[in-house]
């Protein structure tokens, strides 16, 4: 076994242990604030993982959107709606946690299974692009994918409105063609909710 | 460098472990930013897949880093309204407990 073998299953061996254990922290930690910050943990081995894959460019887009934009939102997210409450207990709490995680070791053994069991068509690795991958997603989102990346921006643009109507409190208090006041109590209540319970 | 020593099953095993906590959580989680993290966990292991997918068996047209580059890119959109509308929920509602957003149950 050559050096550059060993170093890159030390690699994967460490990366792979970080995610999965830090996968295990965001979910089962009490803190939240804890498990945000173990989520940029996670995000960046998986850019790790995909060094290994030889995929720079893809792994300077996971850190530059999930650690430098997903992340933070999250950690703001939190600091926004951060409130220590007490949880009401509910029932069957126990039968609820057995049933799903059965599904989920269920699920988890078939995939697993389908894993070992199916034999991948490898290709040969002479003709690996290497380092050139970026050349070659330009090549793709220009001409084939062309389509998909229009359509891409404008999501943005549409999640990056739809974020500000969502989020804003004065929404609409008066209406663009007449000028009146809207009545801002149908749009959203800020005192009084109307989506309380109604028993 | 070549990608013999580290065999394909093992990026596969991995994203398989880390898609199933992201399910154990989102179904098991109580407060509604868990739950926005756990989503975002399945779509990593997703990506995970899909970039070794790209890089072993389709290793010098790489469409699967392509297609990585457009989740990441719904997957930051979805982040974003999914925390606005969590934020109107919590103007609401006054609470980011799951068990308690039962709107739209019959």
């Amino acid at each position: 076994m050559s050096i550059a073998v060993s170093t890159q299953l030390i690699c994967f061996s460490v990366l792979s242990l970080v995610v999965i254990i830090g996968a295990l922290g965001v979910v089962l930690l009490e803190s939240i604030v804890y498990s945000a910050f173990l989520l940029a943990g996670v995000f960046l081995s998986i850019a790790g993982l995909y060094l290994l894959l030889n995929a720079s460019f893809v792994a300077a887009a996971q850190v530059l959107v999930y650690v430098g934009a997903v992340n933070v939102l999250i950690i703001f997210a939190i600091m926004l709606v951060n409130k220590k409450e007490d949880l009401k207990p509910i029932d069957n709490l126990n039968s609820r946690r057995i049933i799903s995680t059965s599904i989920c070791l269920t699920l988890l053994s078939l995939l697993i299974r389908v894993d070992l069991s199916k034999v991948w068509v490898l290709a040969s690795p002479n003709s690996s692009i290497g380092e050139e991958s970026i050349y070659r997603i330009g090549e793709h989102l220009f001409s084939d994918y062309l389509l998909p990346f229009e359509v891409a921006s404008v999501l943005l643009l549409m999640a990056m409105i739809g974020a500000i109507v969502l989020a804003r409190k004065d929404v609409m208090n008066q209406d663009i063609s007449t000028g009146l006041p809207v009545d801002q109590e149908l749009i959203e209540k800020t005192k009084e909710s109307f989506l309380i319970k109604k028993n | 460098m070549n990608l013999e020593s580290i065999p394909l099953q093992a990026f596969l095993i991995t994203s398989s472990i880390l898609f199933c906590i992201g399910i154990w959580g989102l179904l098991n989680s109580r407060n509604a930013v868990r739950v926005l993290m756990c989503i975002e966990l399945m779509l990593n292991a997703v990506n995970i897949n899909l970039m070794a997918f790209s890089s072993f068996v389709d290793n010098n047209l790489i469409q699967g880093q392509v297609f990585t580059i457009f989740v990441i890119t719904v997957a930051a959109a979805e982040a974003a309204v999914g925390l606005a509308i969590l934020l109107s929920l919590y103007r609401n509602r006054v609470t980011v407990d799951m068990e308690s957003f039962n709107l739209l149950k019959w």
